[in-house]
């Protein structure tokens, strides 16, 4: 960036909102000014990115009076004349939706088992699984591809050396259905190939012309042997460079934007790496989107990034409602509600995904089926988080029967802060909303920062910082990340009311308070954005926060817009079995943090 | 926030916000390509009606795998000794395929044809042998009646219609064809089990407000070919589908009939001028189809009616409408005013606080009890008048 530069526009393609941000230098500091939103244009009439892009654009020229588009509608003004335009025009993209992806493999139960394990690891929806011998024909196995569209296709089977006619017959399967993308004409399919070795020269024939063809090793070598880092690997690639860079539209856009075009959990991957960098910290951060759900783990520097593809608040909200069973929303719930109409409500969004809650129990229900996605996609980080990261994993028959998962190396207590981003986080109508979603979705342990992305812009400051690193953590650290608190919590269970902790806190103004808290509630205490407090905290017998059970902690501990919340009610966190007093709880903690008066 | 729309107005002037598709007079293209190359049966220009077979095919046969040296207890290496018929061989369903005799007789095993068709592969690695059934012919029907507007060597034509038009927002089921028959008389009326009656078979039956699931139960039984209805509850998609689903693909469904609800889940009276359309079509020939893809690259479902008429298509007018102005009649498609028809009082440039306690940009709207409230601008669909 030029010293005179003063005007900077980016803009993240959502899958179901577009988002510009403008900011601007005031003296020697760049700061954010104003955002405008508008539906992303992917789909008909439309099929063009850039009308979504040019609308959110025009709603920040109407705000600010300051002109970014030309008059022939058609472009981003650039530079700035002085008068009109920005300096610097970039973008991120999440516009092609969930990544959904066929799976083919020779038997069932082998080869395609793996190939599945292989793919929903790596964050997709599968769609089907084809195998030779799952009894349909061929012609209803080509119909069922062309018809799926996917976006990208696995094939796996054989073992090296062993069966070759049957890999070859798969592969010939989807050769033969040649697959229509829903995303754009001129797109080549990506197809991982993943099988015996020796059917590789056969699969480049067929596919290399007209697709976009990535060999790797076979994931299951032998019969006793399973590897699927690659293909889950392969997988993340083909998302970020083939899948979500074909929305319509996307080709003008390139021509629009000053540096090449990131996907939006690249650029909300980087903000996270800022923020673990700016702070120094363990960072376990998630961007709750439309169709999907990134969640990122910055642990002693090792940086992890899973796609749930398959889970999102508007696409993908009736998959987190069938995924998590409708009574795991039910019980974030403090009414009664039908669950017929339940069920109705969230299918309705589903097929509508953008209309937005109008009404407080409407809302309620988005917040319920949000920390559902969130604790489903902790989980599935935590299958890609592992422990033997980096090292083929080789899973035995004998693992495969036992259905173990690897170690992961995610445990809360060792992370220092939780981000969160996406369009519901950073547009629910109180920021404590956020804190208390991401507090009973993830469980923090111990003492932990809960910070938010402010008005949705992280990866925004993410694309913007290969630009320019400076500018971005300016922008990043005065107006994106907003400090909500500090979450202190305990690890363990006691009976209900029962002495948690004693707490001493010199607050910032010199007072002390001294506290006691009881199993079962959550307080809030206030502390200030930019305050600081010291914390002496004696957990009582059974219950630790971080330096062993019943073992005392010093700690400085940071405010933030809700403050400091002591959440004593334990971890794991359970909700009561019973109805009335589940809701009666709920309430409780509800009315103690002020979330929806 | 802003709408998609197609002009530059003033300050929030008016919005476009897309609605599903509801025409009198649409001109419709439809492909209709076989899944492998094929011989196409049709000419540009020719008339088709709709079950007028434009392609066809033969589709090689399903394979399957018998584990010969598993059944047989023979090492793999010599299974091939122990087959009676042998790569290329054709055999007809119940056939002896292979067979071990040991032990001087004591120990017999067979392994006869499932099938009618021939042998593929015998592998003296894995000891299995690939049996393929003979070809299946495949054809594919024109779907709609019109004229052959494009013909493509091998793969198919493209039929072109002109014909009433009805997208759904969700629907179950794949392609049928049927006349309109109307069960209830208004669009908030329930299709309950005992609208449903005999001379429903082979018709695509007009509900109003929800299809109860004794009702779907018993348009099947009588033989209908689909249902048009407001909406459905999710309870009932469930039992019929036999499982949950997770994001919306469908089309493929084996389920005997299709249906689409054209509002969504729930009981919700059927959008007036939808109804009034089918309604006013009734013993017309139809097409319908519920295949629906609710993510980018968006399919819906569809219900065609075509005229008999080709001179009708002058009446075609254009999809789009120039947004949403004051006086515009909107549907709204979130709660608390979820189906109402509604009509723009006044499109406010500055965001509201609406209950959530968000602000975001609204429309005000008159209901038909003739309150005036506000609507975020992201819960409502216009409606083409």
């Amino acid at each position: 960036m030029g010293e005179d530069s003063r005007f900077i526009l980016v803009t993240d393609v959502g899958s179901t909102t577009t988002k510009a941000r403008f900011f601007t230098k005031k003296g020697t500091e760049w700061r954010y000014v104003v955002s405008g939103e508008a539906p992303t244009t992917v789909e008909k009439p439309y099929e063009d990115v850039t009308k979504g892009v040019l609308n959110a654009v025009r709603e920040i020229e109407e705000l600010i009076g300051h002109r970014l588009i030309s008059e022939n509608n058609d472009s981003i003004l650039q530079p700035y004349d002085g008068e009109k335009g920005v300096d610097l025009y970039c973008t991120t993209s999440s516009a092609g939706g969930g990544l959904q992806m066929m799976v083919g493999g020779v038997v069932k139960d082998i080869t395609a088992a793996s190939a599945n394990r292989a793919v929903l690891g790596a964050g997709a929806i599968v769609m089907d699984i084809l195998t030779m011998d799952d009894g349909r024909r061929f012609h209803e196995k080509i119909s069922r591809i062309k018809n799926l569209r996917p976006d990208m296709i696995l094939i796996a089977g054989g073992t090296d050396g062993g069966t070759v006619k049957h890999v070859a017959n798969m592969a010939e399967i989807f050769y033969a259905a040649k697959p229509r993308p829903r995303l754009g004409e001129g797109y080549r399919l990506p197809i991982i190939y993943a099988g015996n070795v020796n059917v590789r020269d056969h699969i480049k024939e067929l596919f290399e012309d007209e697709f976009a063809l990535i060999v790797i090793d076979n994931i299951r070598p032998t019969l006793n042997q399973e590897k699927i880092e690659h293909a889950r690997h392969a997988v993340h690639e083909l998302f970020m460079d083939h899948v979500m860079s074909h929305a319509p539209g996307y080709l003008k856009l390139m021509k629009w934007t000053d540096i090449e075009i990131m996907p939006t959990p690249a650029g909300e991957g980087i903000a996270m790496q800022l923020l673990a960098d700016g702070y120094n910290a363990n960072v376990l951060g998630v961007g709750l989107g439309g169709a999907t759900t990134n969640v990122y783990s910055i642990f002693d520097g090792r940086f992890v990034r899973s796609v749930s593809a398959n889970l999102g608040m508007s696409y993908s909200i009736s998959n987190v409602c069938k995924e998590t069973g409708i009574d795991n929303i039910i019980r974030w719930l403090p009414f009664e509600k039908d669950i017929g109409d339940l069920q109705c409500e969230i299918k309705n969004k589903m097929i509508r995904p953008t209309t937005i809650p109008q009404t407080l129990d409407d809302l309620i229900i988005e917040h319920a089926v949000a920390r559902e996605a969130l604790r489903l996609g902790l989980e599935h980080h935590k299958t890609i988080a592992t422990r033997l990261k980096g090292i083929t994993v080789e899973r035995t028959v004998g693992d495969l029967l036992a259905q173990e998962l690897e170690d992961t190396y995610i445990d809360l207590m060792n992370f220092d802060i939780i981000c969160g981003t996406g369009g519901l986080l950073s547009h629910a109508p109180k920021r404590v909303q956020s804190l208390l979603i991401l507090t009973d979705a993830f469980q923090p342990e111990g003492i932990m920062r809960i910070f938010q992305d402010s008005v949705f812009m992280m990866p925004h400051l993410g694309v913007l910082s290969t630009v320019d690193d400076k500018v971005a953590w300016q922008i990043f650290e005065k107006d994106c990340l907003i400090s909500l608190g500090t979450v202190i919590a305990p690890r363990g269970r006691l009976k209900e009311g029962a002495e948690v902790m004693d707490m001493k806190l010199d607050m910032p103004d010199g007072t002390v308070r001294e506290e006691g808290f009881s199993f079962g509630e959550i307080t809030k205490i206030p502390l200030g954005i930019h305050e600081e407090a010291h914390a002496e905290i004696h957990p009582k017998r059974g219950m630790d926060l971080g330096m062993g059970p019943g073992k005392t902690v010093n700690a400085t501990v940071h405010g933030g817009v809700v403050g400091l919340v002591i959440d004593s009610r334990g971890r794991p966190l359970m909700l009561p079995e019973d109805s009335i007093q589940r809701k009666a709880k709920l309430m409780e903690w509800f009315v103690a943090l002020s979330m929806y008066e | 926030m802003v709408q998609p729309t197609e002009k530059r107005g003033a300050k929030g002037a008016h919005a476009y916000t897309p609605g599903l598709k509801i025409k009198r007079v649409e001109v419709v293209n439809k492909e209709r390509f076989l899944p492998i190359e094929g011989e196409v049966l049709v000419n540009v220009g020719d008339e088709v009606a709709f079950d007028t077979v434009v392609a066809r095919t033969e589709i090689p046969g399903d394979a399957a795998f018998l584990h010969i040296s598993e059944i047989l207890g023979v090492d793999p290496c010599d299974v091939e000794e122990f087959m009676l018929k042998k790569v290329g061989d054709s055999f007809e369903k119940g056939e002896l395929l292979a067979k071990c005799v040991a032990f001087w007789g004591l120990i017999k095993k067979y392994v006869h044809a499932p099938f009618s068709g021939h042998v593929e592969n015998i592998s003296g690695l894995s000891g299995q042998v690939i049996i393929r059934e003979n070809d299946i012919p495949l054809e594919i029907d024109s779907y709609v009646k019109g004229e052959v507007k494009e013909v493509i060597p091998k793969k198919g034509a493209v039929i072109e219609t002109t014909a009433a038009f009805v997208q759904g927002i969700f629907g179950i089921g794949g392609e049928n064809n049927g006349e309109i028959a109307v069960a209830v008389s208004s669009p908030d009326e329930i299709l309950t089990e005992d609208k449903i009656r005999p001379d429903h078979k082979g018709k695509i039956i007009l509900g109003g407000s929800l299809v109860t699931g004794e009702a779907y139960l018993e348009a099947i039984k009588v033989g209908a070919k689909g249902i048009v209805v407001g909406g459905m509850g999710v309870e009932e998609l469930i039992a019929i589908l036999g499982e949950d689903i997770g994001v919306a693909i469908t089309g493929e469904e084996k389920i005997g009939i299709t249906v689409i609800i054209t509002e969504g889940f729930g009981e919700l009276p059927m959008a007036q001028r939808t109804f009034d359309l089918v309604s006013s079509m009734e013993g017309r020939m139809s097409s319908i189809n519920g295949a629906t893809q609710i993510r980018a690259g968006v399919l819906r479902p569809e219900l065609i009616i075509p005229y008999d008429d080709p001179d009708i298509v002058e009446e075609y007018s254009e999809e789009f409408s120039d947004g949403m102005r004051r006086g515009s009649v909107l549907r709204v498609i979130r709660k608390p005013y979820f189906g109402e028809i509604t009509r723009v009082t006044d499109l406010p440039v500055e965001l509201q606080k609406v209950e959530t306690g968000s602000m975001v940009r609204v429309v005000e709207v008159k209901l038909r009890d003739g309150r005036i409230v506000i609507v975020p601008r992201a819960n409502v669909e216009i409606i083409e008048e």
